[in-house]
Formats: C-alpha cells, structure tokens, sequence
C-alpha cells in the first residue's frame, strides 16, 4: 500500500453523516467533503451532510441510480430520507444506536423492524457499512477519478465513535469500515473531535482560552444522541498536555427529539381546533417547528412563529393547516422540558422494565438533559482527584467541577439553551465552592467532530497537541465461584478485571496468570462487564461484590477453542490477555498455558447476543 | 407570424424564462439577443454540436427546477389552483408553505446576494452603468456619473448549481400522482 496522501475524518452519526479530509502534504486545513447524494428521484446532488438512513426500492419504483451505479435498488441520503417518511418500513434509521444495542445480535439482519416481505433484512453493521461504503464510493466518484492511489482504502481513515461506545460497539464499527473497504483505520471518540476541531479552529490562540489546570467539559447534543466527556489540561515537563478523564453513559436523547416534542405541542392545538394531522402531515410539521423553533431562539423579540403544514392532495389551498408555536411553548417543552433546572444532586428518571418489552432501541426515559449532566458530573466526581495539585478545581467534594465547557452538536446552536446550560451548571458550581466554568468559543456544530477527525490525522504526525486518556472503561469477566449448586439461585460470581481503566493505543495489560478451564471445541460464554468508575482496579484485580451504578453489565463474551492437535472435550488451563490495538479497538485473547506451538492463542468474542 | 401560444403555455413559459434568465448567464444572451426591435435579424444560430442537444437541456433544466419548487415548496399546486374563490387566512396559510420550501429549495441550491448594498430609497451616485446590472428609469438622461434613489436593489445569483439528473426519468413529470397502498 502507497503512502496515504489525505487524513479523513467520518463523523458516523445516528442521524447524519459527515466527512473532511486534509492532505497530509504541506501546511493545510481540514475541508468538509460535500457529499453527492439522490436528494429526489433521479435527482442528485452533493450536501454538507449525509443522512444516515437505507431505503429500499420496491420493485414499482424504479432504480435508485447513483452516477457510479446507476441500477441501484437502495438508497442512502436524502432521498432516502424522504421516501421513508412516506413508506417507513422500508427504511433503515438510527442504525448507530442499534449497533450499541446489547439486547440484540447486531451482525443479524433484524433491520428495517418492520420491512415487508420483499425487503431483505440487514445488521445494525451492514447499515453503517452502506454509509461507509456510500463515502467511498463518493469519494471514488469525485476525487479519486483515475487514480488507484486516491481511493479511500488507501488513505488514512478516522472514525469517530460516542466516548460511551463499549469495546463491542467499538469493534462492530471497526467491522462495517472494514467491510467498506477501509484499511488504514483509527477510532476517536466524538468529543475528542470536537475538541481538536475547536483546537484546529482557534489556531495558535487555543493557549489564550485554556490553560494548565483547566477541566474541559464537551456537551456534545447530536440529532439522536448525547455524549459527555472531560478532558484536563496538564503542564509536564514546561508543555501542557491533553488528558480525556471521564466519559458518560450512552443517551439516546437528541435534537430529533425536541422536534418532536414542540411538534406534538402544535398538533395537540390543531387537533383542539378539529384539524386532525395525518402521519405525513405530522413529519411536515415537525419540519416546520424545527424551522420556527430557530427563529424563536434565534430572535429574542419574536414572541411566536407561524407554522404552515399543506395538504396532500393537489388542492393546497384551503387544506394547508395553519397553527403557531409561541416562545411560551418553546420555552416551556424545550427549555423546562429539556433543560430544566436541577440541583447537581438529580437524579435522571429511569424507566421500571417490564417483562414482556417491545424490541426497540433504549431511548432514554428522562428527557431532562441537566438531570443527565448531573448524574455525569456526580459519578465521575472522582475523576480528577487523582491530579489534585495538577488541576484547578473547586471543592473536590461531590462533583466534578469543569472550568471550561465547549459545545457541541446542532441543537447547541440555540445561545438560549447553551446559557441555560452554563448557568445551571455554574449554579452546582458555586454550591461546591468553584469558580464558574467559561463557555470556550463556538465552533461549526454540525461538522466539528468530522473536521476535529480529520485534523487528528495531523496530530497523529506529530503536527499538533494529543489527547491522552486511553480507555475510558475498565472491562471484567464474570467467573463463576466454585459452590455446591443451591435450586433456585445463582452461583455467585466475582469480576476479574482484564482489562483496566486508561489502557493505551497499542499497550497490553499485563495480566497475573489467572487460570480458567476451557473445553476443547464447545463455545465457551463469560458474561462481561465494564465501568467507567472503577479506575484503579489493575488487571487480575477481582471483585466480590459491586453496585449496579459501578459495573454495567455488556452482550456476553465468547471463547471457542479449535480442536486441532487437542482432544474434543478436553479441559485446557488458560489465562486471558487484553490489549488495545493500534486501531482502538479491545483485543481480549485466550492463552494456553502449555501452547503446542509457540505464540498460541484465539482470540474471543465480543459482542455476542445476550441470551443467545 | 401567425401561430401564437396559448395563454396557459405563455404563463408557464415566462416563468420558466424568468428563472433562466436569472440564472444563466448564457440563455439571458440569447434570449436578450431574440428580443432584439423588429428589422434587426437576430444572430444566426451557431449549426448545433452533434453530441448535446441544448435546447433539450435547457428545457430539462426548467423542468427540474419547477420539480424541485414543487416537491419543497408545493409552487405548481399553488399556481395551478384557482386563488379567487379563498379568504385571505386560507391564502396565508398556502403562502407560509410555499414560501418556506421555495426559500430553502432556493438556498440550497443557489446564493442569491442583491447586487447593489444600498439601503433602498437612498440615494446613490454610479460611477459607470454595467446594463445587465443596473436599469435606469424616469428621467433618464447625460452621462455617467449618475445620482438617483435605489428604488430595487436587485438580486444577483451569485451561485446557482441544479441537482444532476440521472438517465431514465421523465423530466416532464414534476410530481408524480401520488396512490397510497
């Protein structure tokens, strides 16, 4: 493979997907690619953005030609997006979400949910893989036209991940990019990227906004997902040094949702009035809040906005339906609603499971954003205590107390909403004695984190500051202890750690022989578990007993040893070794104590279904 | 010249003339050429490239971009209805929505910037008169420099780029019937 000529940066988004690349040659910046894309039938076009959603063609409608393949039956993009507005079970959605989703075999087809029998069903995976693949073709199509050595494979790719991704979330996505055809492949978590984008963006004056000491807190609000993460500034040695120190929990709650939610407000109105919206309409107006929802936030003295859906039928006028949405209503569903304001010790709701749940994606049951931030901030209160001295932080009590606070994701573009959010966290602040965190300056929203990837491609060359940090989890294998079997309850398990808190790109850890039995050709599962809490476990460290809040319980892990040169059902004593690949992907590797040839051992299984 | 356009055709017609005058810089020539007072032939058209047929693409283009204010802004069910017989809240209610799809049709595919900064109803002093930019009206007289008021402060497409269109579709269908299974 020729030396790659550009650093690529994919912000795979629930809900959209971005790209930038740079070239690594001279002194340049990152630039979005404009993606080509169908954006109607037969009509293409190239966007800043692309959707990320497949459509699938029915047999009635045509082809779904693209200029580099015009017989295509599917469609990725805009149009996609459109067509699944008026036929939704052929379309594929937050596929993202559904990749970090352990209640289900996500390299099974399972999507569309409700796809009709013409419709062949994908994987969670293989929908990310036509995002991808969809980049690379387009990529191919405009800047690669004739010459092998452009084409995405052999460029130097990176791809952001939510910092709340679990190593198995992490691998699948390192599946459907390989799948894609990538080769030269680094994962970065999304608030990272924001951060290196923000970086790129201020040039040399970043120094002036952050210094040694400070705690940065990326609020990162996509479409369909939010994502925490605080990152220190250090001084070692005379030079500052980045450190990511903490990651949240995966939300499913984003921008689509606040949509939705003003949304509903209009049409409970309008069906007050009997005009009743049918589901085409419903997506109208949702479209039309979103637009009069900028314009109530983006203009103080607007005290309400009309909002317009038409009809179906040719006949638009006197079937439009007129309503309005008023700044009351935005500040009551959005500001209340999604921001509202809590002390630091909220908790956010959590939704009682029931035993017969529809298969559907987790989404969170509390739509309060602060609540959220809150229980971030309190679970990783400990996060900075380890470089007391080293960061300028307030009451070391029972919060982590950012300095700074950078956003990011479209949703934040509204000043209104992030001063909310900067005056009720500088509220909890001052509650903990701390000095009140400042807002870093804006950067674009909707493509810092592709273009903060892309500029990693330069930092990884040693052209700009890293961000250090390693894994943003510690991961434990379930072992079961030996007791005599009791009907009706549990053996007791403990947790070995394998893989500790804050494991580097490229490191091992070193694992104390812990040895466990494995049976010669039967698949062996351990159940599997990871915190983002427990930091100082070392790896052979073992647990008896834990909070729910510490460890979380991911898909099970599963171990198959080949049978060559072994007896079927034999037992063969092992221990297990964990390491970070280069990509960032965990490595969890099964290693004979008595290998029959030297170097033996087999990799495991990560993301296998629960239960399955 | 005897045949002459229907009523209807002409409406459609000006329309379509209107936004490709507006935005392409090479039909406006043509067409300001063809518009030329009688006894002035129009130039002779150059013999057509064997390989593109202009005139078809042109019209293809019009009729993409009439889909295309359709499909987001419902602009052709707007035109095509009669307006006389609705009050005016029902008028508003269709204008909201053809004017808020038209306007993000239109920005997402062109950068309309006005040509002249001036605030409208001020006046300002032209140091020479580009005529495709700026028209001269009332007492229209001498010679440059010329002070007036900016009655219009005239749009220019700074940028303007249609959706490429892929083989094998009827350009002429601008929104397909639509049958719900």
């Amino acid at each position: 493979m020729s030396e790659p000529r550009h650093a690529i940066g994919i912000d795979l988004g629930t809900t959209h997907t971005a790209m930038a690349s740079v070239a690594l040659d001279g002194d340049h910046r990152p630039e979005i690619f404009r993606v080509p894309q169908l954006v109607s039938a037969g009509q293409v076009a190239t966007r800043p953005l692309l959707p990320s959603v497949v459509y699938f063609a029915h047999a009635s409608e045509g082809k779904l030609g693209l200029p580099w393949d015009p017989d295509r039956t599917f469609a990725v993009g805009e149009h996609a997006r459109a067509r699944g507005v008026e036929t939704p079970s052929r379309l594929i959605s937050s596929a993202k979400s559904w990749l970090s989703h352990t209640g289900i075999d996500r390299r099974a087809g399972v999507l569309p949910l409700d796809a009709p029998e013409d419709v062949e069903r994908i994987s969670p995976v293989e929908a990310s893989w036509r995002y991808l693949d969809h980049l690379a073709e387009a990529w191919q199509a405009e800047r690669a036209a004739g010459s092998s050595n452009l084409t995405l494979a052999e460029q130097e790719v990176i791809l952001t991940v939510p910092a709340s991704f679990d190593a198995a979330a992490r691998d699948l996505t390192v599946e459907a990019a390989y799948a894609a055809g990538v080769e030269n492949l680094t994962l970065l978590e999304e608030p990272q990227a924001a951060l290196y984008a923000w970086i790129e963006a201020s040039g040399d004056d970043w120094r002036k906004h952050i210094d040694a000491g400070d705690v940065v807190l990326v609020i990162d609000i996509g479409g369909g997902t939010t994502d925490f993460s605080a990152i220190a500034t250090l001084e070692s040695e005379g030079s500052l040094e980045l450190f990511r120190i903490a990651v949240g929990d995966h939300i499913l709650l984003g921008g689509d949702n606040m949509d939705l939610a003003l949304a509903h407000v209009v049409s409970a109105k309008l069906k007050a009035e009997g005009k009743q919206l049918d589901k085409w309409q419903q997506h109208s107006l949702t479209q039309a809040c979103r637009t009069a929802k900028e314009a109530l936030l983006g203009q103080p003295d607007l005290e309400h906005v009309p909002v317009a859906v038409a009809g179906r039928g040719s006949q638009l006028l006197g079937s439009a339906v007129r309503g309005e949405l008023t700044r009351d209503e935005v500040e009551a569903v959005l500001v209340q609603g999604f921001f509202p304001e809590v002390e630091a010790s909220a908790k956010p709701a959590t939704r009682a499971r029931t035993g017969l749940t529809h298969l559907g994606l987790p989404y969170a049951a509390d739509p309060g954003i602060t609540r959220h931030l809150a229980a971030f901030l309190t679970r990783q209160a400990d996060a900075a205590k380890a470089l007391q001295g080293r960061v300028k932080e307030g009451g070391w009590g029972a919060l982590l107390c950012p300095t700074a606070v950078l956003f990011n994701g479209g949703v934040l573009k509204a000043d209104l909403l992030k001063s909310r959010v900067l005056a009720t966290l500088n509220h909890w602040l001052e509650a903990e004695g701390a000095p009140p965190a400042r807002e870093l300056p804006g950067v674009d929203l909707d493509l810092a984190v592709a273009r903060g990837a892309a500029y990693y491609g330069l930092v990884r060359r040693g052209r700009g500051l890293r961000i250090r940090g390693g894994t943003a989890h510690a991961y434990y294998v379930g072992i079961e202890s030996p007791m005599p079997a009791v009907p009706g309850l549990e053996p007791p398990i403990t947790a070995l750690c394998v893989a500790p808190f804050g494991m580097e790109e490229g490191t091992d850890a070193k694992l104390p022989l812990h040895q466990l039995g494995l049976v010669v050709g039967e698949p062996v599962r351990f159940r599997f578990f990871g915190s983002s809490v427990r930091r100082d476990d070392q790896a052979g460290t073992e647990l008896e007993d834990w909070t729910p809040e510490e460890l979380q319980e991911l898909a099970p892990i599963e171990i198959t040893l080949p049978s060559e040169g072994r007896e079927d059902g034999d037992v063969v004593p092992i221990h297990l070794s964990a390491s970070i690949t280069p990509v960032g992907t965990l490595l969890l590797e099964a290693v004979p104590l008595q290998p029959l040839e030297p170097g033996e051992r087999w990799k495991i299984e990560l993301s296998v279904r629960e239960g399955g | 010249m005897t045949d002459s356009l229907p009523l209807a055709t002409r409406v459609w017609f000006a329309w379509i003339c209107f936004f490709r005058v507006l935005f392409d810089g090479e039909f406006a020539a043509r067409a300001f050429r063809v518009r030329a007072p009688d006894g002035v032939e129009p130039e002779e058209p150059k013999p057509p490239e064997p390989q593109v047929d202009e005139a078809a693409l042109v019209r293809a283009g019009a009729l993409q971009l009439l889909g295309l204010l359709q499909r987001e802004g419902r602009l052709v069910d707007f035109i095509q209805q009669d307006i006389a017989t609705f009050d005016d809240e029902d008028v508003a209610a269709a204008a909201r929505v053809v004017h808020d799809g038209c306007r993000r049709a239109i920005a997402s595919h062109a950068d309309i910037q006005p040509v002249r900064s001036e605030a409208e109803g001020g006046s300002i002093t032209l140091e020479k008169v580009d005529a495709d930019a700026i028209k001269l009206t009332g007492n229209v007289s001498g010679s440059a420099p010329y002070s007036g008021t900016l009655r219009h402060r005239g749009w220019r497409a700074a940028d303007f780029t249609l959706p490429r269109a892929m083989e094998g579709h009827d350009p002429t269908i601008l929104a397909p019937a639509e049958v719900e299974l």
